[in-house]
C-alpha cells in the first residue's frame, strides 16, 4: 500500500513533494525578481513620487489659520456667518489672546499672508493687529479690537476667517480656474471675463500646443515619407539631420532661435539685405507667441518625425503601386491607401508632441514675452515670485491631470512598453 | 532622384521636384539653427549678430574672446564643474538602480510588471515644471534644496526611466537559453552573470547611462528650483545669461555643447552597430 502512494506523489531529492518544491522555487524567484526592482522602486518613490504627492497636499492645505488660531476657530463654530451680526465677545477674546501669542513667535504675519490670497487687505490687518494687541489687556475685547482697526467690526472680515479655518480648502483650485468664493454669501462665482487669467492661459497653452502639433505634422510628414522611401544608406545619413537637433541641449536650440529671430537678429538682417523690409520695418518675431511657436516647432519636430518614420518604414510600397495599377489616381492612392496606414505614427507623434508642448517652460519663458507664455510659466511665477505655493500647486495638479489624460491615450495607441528612444 | 520613369506626366514631374524641394527645406530648417550659432560664437562684438566684417570674411571680424571668457570666467568654469559632477553621480545612481531593476523586470516571474513599469517611468512623463515644483517643496522641507545632493538625487530620478527603457529593450531580445546552456555546462550563477549576461547587456546599459547623463547635463528646470547659484550647471548659467545680460559667451558654450552632442551621437551609433553585430544582425 505505501509503495503505491510513493509512486503517485513525486518527490525531490530531499523528500519534499515536487508540487510544494516547485511552488517554493517559484515563490523564491518571484521574491528575487521583486528584490531586484525594489531599490529603484524605493528610490523613485522617495525622490519623485513623494514630492508630487507633497505638491498635491500643498494645493489643498489650509491648516495655517486653524493651527495658529485654534481657539478662535473653535469659538467661531458657534457663530452663524450669515446672521448679519458680529461674533460675540468669546471670539474676540480668543482672537486677541492668540494674536498675542502668535506675535511672540512671529506667526501672525503668516495668517495675514495666507488670508491675503483670499481677500486683499488681510496682510496689513494682521500686521497692525500684531502691533496693537499688546495694549488690549482687559475686556471688553470686542470694542477694544474694533477700536484698534475698524475692519475688525466688519462682518466680512470674520466671514473670511471662518470660511478659511478648515483643514483643507478648494480655494486654490477655484482660483486656478478663475472662480471666486463670495465670502458674504458663501457662493462660488466665476470671475468676470476681464479678470480671468488662468482659464485664458490654459486655453492658450492648449491652443498653441495644438498649433505646434499641426505644424510639426505638416513639416514632419513629407520628410518622414522621404526618409522611408530612399535607400537605407541615404536615410541613415539624412536621419542625422533629425537626431542632431534631437540630442542637442534645449537651451542651445532656444539660444539659436533668439539669435535668429530677435530684432537685430540674423533673419531680420537678411531680409533687410534682400531689400524685403527696411530698417524701420524689422519684424517682431520674438518675445511674443510667434517666437514660441517657431522655436517650439523646431524643438519638438524630431518627436514627430521619429515615430512617423518608424511607422512609414513598415508600410509596403506595393500597396500604393497596386492601387495605381488598379486605376486609382496617384493622389487618391496616397490618400486612401497610404495615409490611413500612417495613422499609428501620426497618433503617436501628435500625442507625444502635445504632451511635451503643454508642459514646456524654458522656451516660452525665454522667447515667449507676454503673449507667448504658457501655464507652466505661471506655476514658476507663483513658486518663485508671488510665493503663493498653494495656487502654484493647484495649477500644477490640473496640468498634471491633463497630461496624464493624454498619456492614457498614448498608452492605448503605442503602449508604454513599446516606447523607443533615439 | 534624377532618373524618373519616362511615363510620368508633367504635373507628376513638377510634383516630384517640389516634393524634394520641400524635404530639403525641412532638413535646412532642422539643421540651420544649430549651424548658425557656430560662426556667431566667433563674433568680435558683444551681440548675437553677424557684423559687416564677418560677412566679408575679414579675419579681424572674428575673435576667440568669448571662448577665452568661457574658459576663464569663474561663473562658467564653476558651471562646467557642477554639470560634470552632478551628471556623473546622477548617472551612476540611475544606471545602477535602473539596470538592477531592469534585470528584475525582465524575469518571467516578475509580478505586476506593467504596473511597476509605468510607475518607474513616470518621471519621464510628468512635465518638468511639475516635477521641479514638487521637488522644490519637498526637498526644502527635508533640507535638500540648494545642495548638490538634492540636485543629484533629483536628476538621478529623472534619468532612471531612460535606463530602464533601454536596458529592458536590450533584455527583450535576450535568449534565456543562453543562461541555461551556460549553467548546464557547469558555470556558477556568478560566472554566468559576468561571462554571459553582462557582455550581452553592456551596450544597452551604456546607452541607458548616456541617456541618463544627457538628461542631467541638459536639464535646467529642476536645477533652477532645487538648486541655487552654488549648484549652477551649464544650462542654468545659459538660462540666467539669456535672461539678464546676453553675451556671446553663451554662444561659445552652445558651440561646445553641439560638439559634445556630435561625439555622443557617434558613440551611440557605434554601440548600436555593436549590439547588432553581437546579435548576429548585419548592421544596415
Amino acid at each position: 500500500m505505501e509503495k503505491v502512494q510513493e509512486k503517485i506523489s513525486l518527490v525531490t531529492a530531499d523528500g519534499t513533494p515536487l508540487k510544494i518544491s516547485l511552488a517554493r522555487a517559484q515563490r523564491r524567484s518571484k521574491t528575487i525578481a521583486f528584490m531586484m526592482v525594489f531599490p529603484l522602486l524605493f528610490f523613485v518613490t522617495i525622490a519623485f513620487i513623494v514630492p508630487i504627492a507633497d505638491m498635491l497636499l500643498f494645493s489643498i492645505d489650509n491648516s495655517i489659520v486653524k493651527k495658529i488660531l485654534p481657539k478662535t476657530t473653535e469659538a467661531l463654530k458657534d457663530w452663524s456667518e450669515y446672521s448679519g451680526e458680529l461674533p460675540d465677545e468669546v471670539v474676540f477674546a480668543a482672537m486677541v489672546e492668540e494674536i498675542k501669542s502668535a506675535k511672540a513667535s512671529r506667526q501672525h504675519t503668516k495668517i495675514g499672508g495666507r488670508l491675503n490670497y483670499e481677500s486683499s487687505g488681510f496682510s496689513s490687518l494682521f500686521r497692525k493687529a500684531g502691533r496693537k494687541v499688546k495694549k488690549i489687556k482687559t475686556p471688553p475685547f470686542k470694542e477694544a479690537l474694533i477700536e484698534s482697526d475698524k475692519r475688525w467690526g466688519d462682518i466680512y472680515t470674520w466671514q473670511v476667517i471662518k470660511q478659511n479655518s478648515s483643514e483643507y480648502t478648494e480655494g486654490y483650485y477655484l482660483s486656478a480656474l478663475d472662480f471666486k468664493r463670495k465670502f458674504e454669501s458663501g457662493k462660488i462665482e466665476s470671475l468676470p471675463e476681464k479678470d480671468s487669467i488662468y482659464l485664458k492661459l490654459f486655453f492658450r497653452t492648449l491652443l498653441i500646443s495644438s498649433l505646434i502639433v499641426f505644424l510639426t505634422l505638416l513639416i514632419g510628414f513629407p520628410l518622414s515619407y522621404m526618409l522611408s522611401i530612399v535607400s537605407t544608406r541615404t536615410s541613415n545619413i539624412l536621419i542625422i539631420f533629425v537626431l542632431l537637433p534631437f540630442w542637442t541641449s534645449l537651451l542651445v536650440r532656444t539660444t539659436s532661435w533668439i539669435a535668429l529671430l530677435q530684432q537685430e537678429g540674423v533673419i531680420n538682417d537678411f531680409l533687410i539685405f534682400l531689400g524685403i523690409i527696411n530698417e524701420d520695418g524689422r519684424l517682431a518675431m520674438i518675445h511674443n507667441a510667434t517666437g514660441t511657436v517657431i522655436a517650439m516647432t523646431h524643438i519638438l519636430l524630431p518627436f514627430m518625425i521619429l515615430p512617423l518614420f518608424s511607422v512609414m518604414k513598415t508600410i509596403p510600397k506595393s500597396y500604393v503601386r497596386a492601387a495605381i495599377s488598379l486605376g486609382a489616381h496617384p493622389w487618391k492612392a496616397f490618400w486612401k491607401i497610404y495615409f490611413p496606414n500612417t495613422s499609428p505614427g501620426i497618433g503617436a507623434g501628435s500625442i507625444l508632441v502635445f504632451i511635451l508642448a503643454i508642459g514646456y517652460y524654458i522656451t516660452p519663458a525665454l522667447v515667449g514675452g507676454v503673449s507667448g507664455t504658457f501655464i507652466s510659466n505661471r506655476i514658476a511665477y507663483h513658486i518663485s515670485n508671488s510665493l503663493n505655493w498653494g495656487l502654484g500647486s493647484a495649477i500644477g495638479v490640473i496640468l498634471l491631470g491633463i497630461v496624464l489624460l493624454f498619456f492614457v491615450f498614448y498608452d492605448r495607441i503605442v503602449g508604454i512598453n513599446n516606447m523607443k528612444l533615439g | 532622384m534624377n532618373n524618373l520613369p519616362p511615363y510620368l506626366s508633367v504635373p507628376e514631374r513638377i510634383w516630384h521636384y517640389a516634393f524634394w524641394l520641400i524635404c530639403i527645406a525641412v532638413l535646412f530648417f532642422l539643421i540651420f539653427p544649430l549651424l548658425v550659432i557656430i560662426p556667431l560664437s566667433f563674433n568680435d562684438v558683444p551681440y548675437f549678430t553677424f557684423t559687416k566684417k564677418m560677412l566679408s570674411f575679414d579675419p579681424e571680424g572674428y575673435s576667440l574672446k568669448w571662448y577665452n571668457e568661457f574658459f576663464t570666467s569663474l561663473n562658467w568654469q564653476g558651471a562646467v564643474r557642477n554639470s560634470v559632477f552632478i551628471a556623473f553621480f546622477a548617472t551612476i545612481i540611475a544606471t545602477f538602480l535602473g539596470t538592477l531593476a531592469s534585470l528584475g523586470l525582465s524575469r518571467p516571474q516578475m509580478p505586476y510588471r506593467t504596473l511597476i513599469m509605468s510607475f518607474l517611468i513616470s518621471p519621464m512623463i510628468v512635465p518638468l515644471i511639475i516635477s521641479a515644483a514638487g521637488m522644490f517643496f519637498f526637498y526644502s522641507r527635508i533640507g535638500l534644496q540648494g545642495t548638490h545632493l538634492g540636485v543629484i538625487l533629483a536628476h538621478a530620478a529623472l534619468g532612471t526611466p531612460f535606463v530602464v527603457i533601454t536596458v529592458t529593450a536590450t533584455l527583450t531580445g535576450f535568449d534565456n537559453d543562453l543562461i541555461r546552456a551556460s549553467q548546464s555546462l557547469g558555470a556558477t550563477p556568478t560566472t554566468t552573470f559576468f561571462k554571459v549576461i553582462v557582455p550581452l547587456i553592456t551596450p544597452g546599459v551604456i546607452s541607458g547611462a548616456l541617456f541618463a547623463f544627457v538628461t542631467s547635463f541638459d536639464e535646467v528646470v529642476v536645477v533652477l528650483f532645487v538648486g541655487s547659484y552654488r549648484q549652477r550647471t551649464i544650462p542654468w548659467q545659459m538660462f540666467s545669461g539669456l535672461r539678464e545680460q546676453i553675451s556671446p559667451t553663451i554662444l561659445s558654450a552652445a558651440t561646445l555643447l553641439i560638439m559634445i552632442t556630435i561625439a555622443l551621437l557617434t558613440t551611440l551609433e557605434l554601440l548600436r552597430r555593436r549590439t547588432e553585430r553581437l546579435r548576429g544582425v548585419t548592421p544596415s
